[in-house]
């Protein structure tokens, strides 16, 4: 490892330090480049730590900028990465990685708003219009065309969503229940003391964590979009929503549907995602899910709603296992399938007998009347 | 008093049995000096919660604990008003023919001896002392808020009785486990860091200091079959270092001097908590003693 940067050789050493704060500096923009949340304060602490360890410190620079600016084992990773690369060799600065743009096109609407057309005209339109929203609620959106997708992307807006509820150790004023004693010693002293009314109390509701495991494998491809449309709409909604991804490995993508903007959200969903359409391992990607963080408690009393067709390939016992786990954490289980909805459909794939035992609810996923189902199911958990 | 240095930070937390690596130590004594909170995150069991009352019994600092849960509000947090004492105490003045200005009666009410101090007021009435947020990712987003507030000013302001500020910060640790992202806001506040399992030489340090009645066979052998588990994977829960320390006294009580498979097997509830996990251990032992 080659050492010849001025702040990390012994002072004196390598001649004096100059315009260290820069090249400090530099090192942040660099880990900014390379995909690390810094913000200006995270920066300035990094200085101050550097400072009080010591620049010419090496090691301790390292730990200083572990500790400053970074906040998850994935910043931790791309720091070590990035400061290899800067305090390494001066001379090769790392190249920002260029940042992928997507451009959303939103194809024409159906004619609803064509010009020149009279009165008569435009209410035939409009019932048009409104027979073909119904048509599309029931529509399998596998099998759509883009310009239908994008008219039923804004239908996701009007979803009933509701969350699921659990009540709380928290109590609550309320009609009856146990005896409010600060309550009931506030009233009393608006009286001067006299007894007063009794105020009670009583346990509280909260909602309920809602977990999405999403499988984004090349089977389930037609359904990729609209599944994140529904992730999304429930994320502006609920509170506590947390999604990820099941591929050939596994994505947290909680953050990326953060964004309010569905098509915002969904680009960033997209860029996290570096596994569309490929193959699947569900059993170990759902292992992954429980070791990181279901069994942790993510999951731990919590709906848990996994989206596949339960195409496994080899052996399910594996699946069969981590279904049967994940049921045990779990409030609920819930397996929605994009086929289940759908005419003469059987659960013979063994993907899907293997799991078959071990969820609360089996239910259909391919319209957006089903996803409407859907989530009374989940509000009702 | 105050630790000037890494190595010295290392060097208290030692003798109080807490070994840490040059990582940890920095980054301990930087959120001494600059008086910025402590994130810890990593496995269960490799010591983050530890490395808070470390901290406490190696400075001379009392340790005070908060343990989020679902749920947990401010008043769990803060403070809380005594209410059945301060009904007893309207009911004893008015027994006492007392005073008839409401006012003066309430002031009574609101004083410091009906005061529950919870950890966080009692931490920085205690000043300095050390805050352990545990779990904090357990707790809900709005807690994290509120916490927010108080590590940003040091103080607590309680309505009837005023602001109470800590004459020194507290050192305030934060562990998680990672079951939800923390916010960014309170991630900016804090000094962050990652404790994995220790290396093996590490590892066999820890459990001597902490268990040195323990012969050195039976150490290095209880440290070499927890680190292949871990190495292996396909647990659902790995043994963290607290298991190792476990296991390693629980084969110390049966008067176990060598690890044999028969010993190991009846000891193995120390080491694993789920039934699958021992099905699989108790294989990987039969691979790892059989010469």
């Amino acid at each position: 490892m080659s050492a010849t940067l001025a702040a990390s050789g012994p002072p004196g050493a390598a001649g004096p330090v100059r315009g260290g704060d820069e090249v400090l500096l530099g090192f942040t923009w660099a880990l900014r480049a390379a995909g690390v949340a810094v913000s200006q304060d995270r920066a300035q602490g990094y200085l101050a730590a550097v400072a009080l360890v010591g620049a010419g410190d090496r090691r301790a620079t390292y730990a200083a900028g572990r500790a400053t600016l970074c906040a998850s084992p994935d910043d931790l990773l791309r720091h070590d990465q990035v400061f290899e690369a800067w305090f390494g060799s001066p001379h090769e600065l790392p190249r920002a990685q260029p940042t992928p743009t997507t451009t959303t096109t939103y194809s024409a609407l159906p004619a609803t708003d064509a010009d020149g057309s009279g009165g008569g005209e435009e209410q035939d339109v409009v019932r048009a219009a409104a027979s073909d929203t119904e048509v599309l609620r029931h529509r399998d959106v596998a099998t759509m065309s883009a310009a239908e997708r994008q008219r039923l992307a804004a239908m996701f807006a009007d979803l009933p969503v509701r969350a699921p509820l659990r009540r709380t150790p928290r109590r609550v004023a309320g009609p009856r229940g146990r005896v409010d004693a600060s309550a009931t010693l506030r009233a009393s002293l608006r009286r001067m003391g006299e007894p007063a009314e009794i105020r009670w109390r009583r346990r509280g509701v909260r909602p309920r964590r809602v977990v999405l495991l999403l499988d984004v494998s090349g089977s389930m491809s037609g359904y990729a979009d609209p599944l994140l449309r529904l992730a999304h709409r429930m994320t502006c909604v609920l509170p506590g929503v947390e999604t990820f991804t099941l591929g050939t490995r596994l994505t947290h993508l909680t953050r990326a549907l953060g964004a309010r903007d569905p098509e915002r959200a969904l680009v960033a969903a997209g860029a996290s995602v570096p596994d569309w359409s490929g193959g699947t391992r569900l059993g170990e990607t759902l292992q992954a899910f429980s070791d990181r963080w279901g069994q942790r408690g993510m999951a731990r009393g919590a709906v848990v709603v996994i989206f596949s067709d339960g195409w496994e390939r080899g052996d399910t016992s594996l699946l069969a296992e981590q279904v049967a786990r994940l049921q045990r954490i779990a409030h609920r289980l819930v397996w929605v399938n994009p086929h289940r909805g759908k005419e003469g459909y059987e659960p013979v794939q063994r993907g899907v007998l293997a799991v078959l035992p071990h969820v609360d609810d089996f239910v259909a996923g391919h319209s957006l009347a089903t996803y409407a189902r859907l989530m009374e199911v989940i509000a009702r958990a | 008093m105050e630790p000037t240095s890494a190595a010295e930070i290392a060097a208290r937390l030692e003798e109080t049995g807490y070994l840490s690596d040059e990582g940890l130590a920095t980054v301990t004594f930087l959120a001494l000096r600059m008086q910025r909170p402590l994130l810890l995150e990593g496995e269960p069991g490799t010591g983050k919660t530890a490395l808070a009352e470390a901290i406490a019994a190696g400075l001379g600092l009392p340790l005070v604990r908060l343990q989020c849960y679902e749920g947990i509000d401010a008043t769990q947090a803060l403070y809380d008003w005594d209410f059945p004492r301060q009904i007893l105490h309207l009911r004893a003045l008015e027994a006492a023919g007392g005073t008839n200005d409401v006012t003066e009666a309430e002031k009574s009410l609101y004083d410091e001896r009906f005061l529950l101090a919870r950890p966080v007021l009692a931490a920085l009435q205690q000043a300095p002392a050390v805050l352990l947020v545990d779990e904090v990712d357990r707790a809900d987003d709005e807690f994290e808020a509120f916490l927010l507030e108080v590590l940003s000013t040091y103080q607590v302001t309680i309505p009837e009785l005023g602001t109470v500020r800590a004459s020194t910060p507290p050192v305030v640790v934060l562990t998680s486990n990672r079951t939800r992202e923390l916010h960014d806001a309170l991630k900016r506040r804090c000094l962050y860091h990652w404790i994995d399992h220790p290396a093996p030489a590490r590892e066999m340090a820890i459990v001597r200091s902490r268990a040195p009645e323990i012969s050195a066979a039976l150490t290095e052998q209880v440290v070499a079959v927890t680190q292949g588990l871990r190495a292996e994977g396909g647990l659902q829960k790995p043994p963290g270092v607290a298991e190792t320390l476990d296991w390693a006294r629980a084969l110390h009580h049966l008067g176990t001097t060598e690890l044999d498979l028969a010993t190991a097997s009846a000891t193995l509830g120390a080491l694993v908590k789920y039934r699958e996990d021992g099905e699989r251990v108790r294989q990987a032992l039969d691979r790892m003693l059989r010469p």
